[in-house]
């Protein structure tokens, strides 16, 4: 049953600043079906930590939306399914019956996101207090399981501890099982390994498939690391200055890319296998939201950019059901580009070494 | 400029030992026997967990902090101990440190030229103001930064432009030794490319020497000629990177090599990076010596341990 657990529909969204009004969300949206991951996946600024920021209400005060609708479908306490627009409603109700109850969010630094006078027993059990009414004795207990199952050994002990007593990756342990400690169906990482060494980011990155295994939750990644994404993703939406550019599949975004943004991004990636001297770069920079983006925003840091791209913002055309994208080059009109020589072949050696472990298997 | 072999090394590190008192019962051995030599215009990458001691390495190198024991040369230089004036001016102007985090590295009350030059006024390298001027625009040049950028203040710079006035700023003294330290971590990835490619450049035109210290194993692997990887405060494997990653031995930088993840779904979903614990694994870091494999590369750990280990990767 395709049951959609998360639609975005053309969120639009303008930061009030003393420079200007920036307009940071431009259009975007995001289905997320049930059990499913997602990720979202662009530079720093293209505005995907501010999407999941309105998801979860917390969005800064001077934030202007100017229109859309998140439609969040969840099953209420008489356990029918419920559709809600969160967009409607004020922060207190989705501080009561949202936040942490039904979606819960893990964040980048795990330092800062821990209370540092608090135990870590008693920031564990504040939530299951809260939103499920337990008494301390079975909020201990829980909090006690629940360290357990993400890993933390000598839980007793810990529950005693301070966030300053524990290494990094154990820190994020901890904030994972607050994030599930009240059953969430929906589960918003953002970042949540980019403070961590690359040894405890394969292990933080497998729990949190472990855990949505068992529990079949979903999950949305916010990251700009693309080899996370291969790890865990089963959908990718690339986010360029406030716009989704491409979305597809994984395998469709991996292997068969067609946005240049998505290119650039993929070559930028250090590759193990080749002896390249140089790394590939997306020359420029972001563009300034600030002013008002006139066509598309990344034709001026793309070597493929059409003459209709500076006049014309592109619609998402599409490739296959799943897969889309936002680039005039797609446009039956427009000249034949194919993917930069070097990717296409760093591709079909990708593509060689999975069939090569398949077979293997 | 490719790294000269042939010349005597720049910096010579010789069993550097950094201890750190915490109680009387307690002392913290953050980094325990370490050597290693960086030759001129080489690129040497230092990789390891939080934890390992390899920002340790670095800050005992530059002298921010003083090592309990060991000699380090720079130069031809003593610089271990306690510094003649010569010494310190020569630790001083030949050797730079780029730090991690950009933004807290930069004070924000300063002007970008004003920070770049900070070191030419302090060692009064030059006669005139036009000629500091010139001097710091050139170096702006260098790393990609504007003219215009002279008079402006930190906060108005993006990430990745930061790390360039960090850069600027250890470039404008002609190093022979740049320390980076987890200098691209912070960035993007994208951005990353951009500093490793720029600092590749620099190298080539300048000839400077780097200790590269860093956790991400894959952009070491395009900087670096060669790599030591470090836990525990301990040298564990060294060799050119080639040796490295082609026939890695110690069962940590296998496990460090194996958490690196690839852009490949179809292989990447069903991989999982191999798990090296040093209380389970039975190793004895104390047991150990730093034993010759072949050309360059050596690993730490007892005849029977590395034998074990070099039949496993077969």
């Amino acid at each position: 049953m395709a049951d959609k657990i998360l639609n975005i529909k053309n969120l639009d969204l303008t930061f009030k600043t003393n420079a200007g009004m920036v307009h940071a969300i431009r259009g975007v949206n995001i289905d997320l079906e049930r059990g499913e991951t997602v990720a979202v996946v662009g530079e720093s600024g293209s505005g995907k930590s501010v999407v999941m920021k309105t998801v979860m209400g917390i969005l800064a005060g001077n934030a202007i939306i100017n229109s859309g609708e998140i439609e969040y479908t969840y099953y209420n306490e008489f356990n029918e399914l419920a559709t809600v627009d969160i967009l409607k409603k004020d922060t207190k109700w989705i501080r009561k019956n949202i936040n942490g109850k039904h979606i819960a969010m893990v964040f980048q630094d795990p330092m800062t996101s821990l209370d540092p006078t608090m135990t870590i027993g008693k920031q564990l059990m504040e939530g299951m207090k809260m939103h499920m009414n337990m008494s301390d004795a079975d909020a201990n207990k829980r909090a006690i399981e629940l360290l357990t199952e993400v890993g933390i050994t000598n839980p007793e002990k810990r529950m005693k501890q301070y966030p300053h007593q524990l290494s990094g990756g154990m820190r994020q342990r901890v904030v994972i099982a607050i994030a599930i400690s009240c059953n969430p169906e929906l589960l918003i990482c953002d970042e949540p390994t980019t403070a961590l060494d690359v040894t405890i980011q394969a292990k933080i990155l497998e729990l949190i498939k472990k855990l949505q295994k068992e529990r079949g939750i979903s999950v949305i990644y916010i990251t700009h690391d693309l080899g996370v994404v291969a790890k865990v993703a089963d959908y990718v939406n690339v986010m360029y200055a406030g716009k989704i550019v491409e979305v597809g599949n994984i395998e469709e975004i991996f292997y068969d890319p067609k946005h240049p943004y998505t290119w650039g991004l993929l070559s930028a990636m250090p590759d193990l296998d080749t002896d390249d001297a140089r790394l590939y770069t997306i020359p420029g920079s972001p563009p300034n939201l600030l002013h008002e983006v006139k066509g598309d925003a990344f034709a001026p840091r793309n070597q493929y950019a059409l003459k209709i791209d500076k006049l014309a913002e592109p619609p998402m055309f599409k490739v296959s059901e799943t897969h889309y994208a936002a680039t005039w080059l797609l446009d039956p009109r427009a000249p034949k580009v194919e993917m930069p020589e070097e990717l296409r072949k760093r591709i079909d050696r990708m593509l060689k070494e999975a069939n090569a472990d398949g077979s293997e298997l | 400029m490719a790294a000269n072999y042939d010349a005597e090394p720049i910096l010579k590190v010789e069993h550097m030992k950094q201890y750190f008192k915490m109680s009387s019962k307690f002392t913290v051995k953050a980094v325990d026997d370490v050597s290693f030599e960086i030759y001129p215009g080489e690129t040497y990458g230092l990789v390891g967990e939080s934890g390992s001691g390899k920002t340790t390495i670095g800050r005992g190198i530059i002298r921010l902090y003083d090592p309990t024991d060991g000699k380090i040369t720079f130069n031809g230089i003593d610089i271990s101990g306690k510094l003649t004036k010569e010494a310190r001016t020569e630790l001083r102007t030949k050797m730079q440190m780029i730090f991690q985090d950009p933004m807290a590295s930069l004070n924000p009350r300063k002007k970008i030229g004003d920070i770049i030059g900070e070191g030419l006024d302090i060692h009064h390298n030059y006669a005139s103001k036009e000629e500091r001027k010139q001097h710091i625009d050139n170096i702006l040049a260098k790393v990609g930064l504007a003219k215009e950028h002279y008079d402006r203040y930190p906060y108005q710079f993006s990430g990745g432009q930061r790390q360039r006035v960090g850069i600027a700023r250890a470039l404008i003294m002609n190093p022979d030794l740049i320390i980076a330290d987890e200098c691209i971590s912070e960035l993007d990835v994208s951005i990353q490319a951009q500093e490793v490619n720029l600092m590749k450049d620099i190298q080539a035109e300048t000839g400077s020497a780097y200790l590269f210290i860093a956790h991400d194993l894959s952009m070491v692997k395009y900087i670096s000629d060669r790599i030591g990887v470090l836990h525990l405060g301990r040298m564990l494997e060294t060799g050119t990177t080639d040796e490295i990653f082609t026939n890695p031995i110690h069962p940590y930088t296998r496990s460090l090599l194996s958490a690196i993840p690839s852009p490949n779904p179809r292989t990447e979903k069903s991989r999982t990076a191999v798990a090296y614990d040093y209380a389970t694994s039975g190793i004895d870091y104390d047991k150990g010596t730093l034993t010759h494999i072949s050309g360059t590369h050596y690993v730490h750990g007892t005849e029977e341990e590395i034998a074990k280990w070099q039949a496993e990767n077969n």
